[in-house]
């Protein structure tokens, strides 16, 4: 009987054990990015080690996703059609929120180290992270398609399949690229630790992302005093218009 | 050197917006546009959003304006009293234009009437201006004197007033009609109108070519400056890094295109600028007629 019971408890231990014996422990190159006038897009560095308190199990191997997010706004995506022999917007869909940037970067093809079932409740993949926010686009799907499509070939859409390292399924590092027309805001960094598609443990962090210096300084002024701010706009430009004026003067004698 | 814009939030090369802005200045000098039809074209290209964009051309255009001005100014081929007419009815018809604006927009297609309107009115003034300047160099060529100031039914019209600089002695209608349309025009295209402006006074006002550069230049600087200040206190749209290196590139480009346009004749300015305005109105119509690349489009809801 006691036997019984030791044997049930020991593989409960088996099925409880590995979610809570594997751990994320995050380390960031900077959890702040500064935009500074010379900001031309910056690479953050995202590492960090899976702590065991047993060995690791053997039946699968250790999977490690990594997604960050930019802030979320809200968007306006339009079709084309031609009338009458000219192209001209017809049919909008208004996409009440989708992050600015995104990047999903993982050790592996994301169709076989992640199931659908647990993209779905975590919202990992773009296509998932976008709808997720509950955008309502009735039938047309293909607007969601287009808008990911389209900030995919800008650059604010990333899948880095095979862009993390994991060593020794211990240490991960990646590298994801911030692209230079940056939106400030909490870009929020989401770990996922996966084995045989399901998620093992997951880990959330922010980095924040500002202006700095002149730029900051720039932006509040045209935020908060526009008159001013006009003002100063047509006073540089006068200022420029004559001094240029007679630099030009002085040039030719 | 890449450069980071704080109200624009993209980074773009810094010489490459001095280019843009020589470039525009150079037009600017030569023709007395403000070349806010060009700019705004190129700095969508850049990846500039629409709304910093226009705004920031207008800024940019109160500069390079300024710097032309004072050339012509030295020159005296500026008719301020002119000028001054014109802008009274340049600013009505500016309200009046953000008016229009604001209600398309509500109605949505704001952007295809921005176009048909570009195609419509640089095709039609192109086309004009192409044809008459032509016709003026032929002329020359043949030995024939042009006829200068024919009446019409400008002369007709009451409230005349004496416009000593240009020699004119006409109503004060036409031109406050010209600058309201203008005004107009340049709320609804966020251009200066120089392109506009310059064709009605030589040829619906029978002004002379070099005084009505000048003039036209002295004009854009009021509507653009205020356009500028309308769009700083309603939209937060006007970068100021966009605009002082669009305005480097811009002055000095106006400097050395007043200096073409001393040496060169009216009517070769005149077909230079016709066969610029109908290019630019090509490839706007182009982009209406051909299939785009990417049927869909993504802006930001404001």
């Amino acid at each position: 009987m006691i036997r019984t019971w030791a044997a049930l408890l020991a593989l409960l231990l088996a099925v409880v054990a590995p979610a809570r014996a594997e751990e994320i422990v995050l380390g960031l190159s900077s959890d702040e990015v500064a935009i500074t006038a010379t900001f031309d897009g910056s690479d953050i560095l995202i590492f960090g080690a899976v702590k065991r308190a047993a060995p690791a199990p053997q039946p699968a191997p250790l999977q490690v996703i990594i997604t960050v997010s930019g802030p979320q706004e809200p968007l306006t995506v339009r079709e084309a059609e031609r009338r009458l022999g000219i192209w001209v917007n017809s049919r909008a869909v208004r996409v009440d929120a989708a992050p600015t940037f995104y990047a999903v970067a993982t050790t592996g093809p994301l169709d076989r180290i992640l199931r659908d079932t647990e993209d779905l409740r975590h919202s990992i993949s773009i296509p998932r992270a976008i709808r997720a926010i509950g955008n309502d686009v009735g039938n047309r799907e293909d607007f969601l398609d287009a808008l990911i499509r389209i900030r995919e070939q800008e650059g604010s859409y990333q899948i880095l399949e095979g862009g993390v390292d994991f060593e020794q399924e211990t240490l991960f590092r990646t590298e994801i690229g911030l692209p230079a027309n940056l939106t400030e805001g909490d870009y929020v960094t989401r770990i996922f630790l996966t084995r045989d598609g399901r998620i093992v443990d997951s880990y959330e962090a922010s980095i924040y992302v500002r202006k700095v210096g002149l730029e900051r300084w720039l932006f509040a002024l045209a935020q908060e005093q526009p008159f001013l701010y006009g003002l100063m706009a047509l006073a540089i430009a006068i200022a420029a218009g004559w001094g240029a004026s007679a630099g030009f003067r002085a040039l030719r004698g | 050197m890449q450069l980071y814009l704080p109200i624009a939030e993209v980074s773009v090369n810094a010489f490459l917006l001095l280019g843009l802005g020589g470039l525009v200045g150079l037009l600017s000098g030569m023709f007395g546009v403000g070349g806010g039809f060009l700019i705004t074209p190129l700095l969508f290209l850049v990846g500039i959003p629409p709304a910093v964009a226009v705004a920031t051309s207008a800024n940019q255009i109160v500069a390079s304006s300024f710097s032309a001005l004072l050339t012509h100014l030295q020159r005296r081929t500026v008719d301020m009293w002119m000028g001054t007419v014109l802008l009274i009815g340049g600013l009505l018809g500016s309200a009046l234009g953000v008016m229009v604006f604001n209600l398309l927009k509500a109605l949505g297609q704001v952007d295809l009437l921005v176009r048909l309107c570009y195609v419509a009115f640089l095709g039609t003034v192109g086309g004009l201006m192409f044809w008459e300047s032509l016709r003026a160099i032929l002329r020359t060529r043949s030995g024939v004197a042009p006829q200068r100031r024919r009446h019409n039914w400008v002369h007709a019209l009451p409230f005349k007033t004496r416009f000593r600089v240009s020699g004119l002695y006409i109503s004060v209608i036409p031109p406050i009609l010209v600058g309201l349309f203008v005004g107009l025009l340049s709320a609804i295209m966020g251009v200066g109108g120089g392109f506009i402006l310059v064709p009605a006074m030589i040829y619906l006002l029978g002004m002379p070519t070099k005084v009505v550069i000048g003039t036209s230049t002295f004009q854009i600087i009021f509507l653009t400056a205020f356009t500028t200040l309308l769009h700083a206190t309603t939209n937060q749209t006007v970068d100021v890094v966009l605009a002082v290196l669009l305005i480097l590139g811009g002055v000095i480009g106006a400097q050395v295109g007043a200096q073409i346009g001393t040496r060169l004749k009216p009517e070769h300015l005149r077909i230079m600028l016709a066969i610029l305005v109908l290019a630019v109105c090509l490839q706007l119509a182009l982009t209406l007629l051909l299939q785009p690349e990417e049927i869909f489009s993504v802006e930001p809801v404001e």
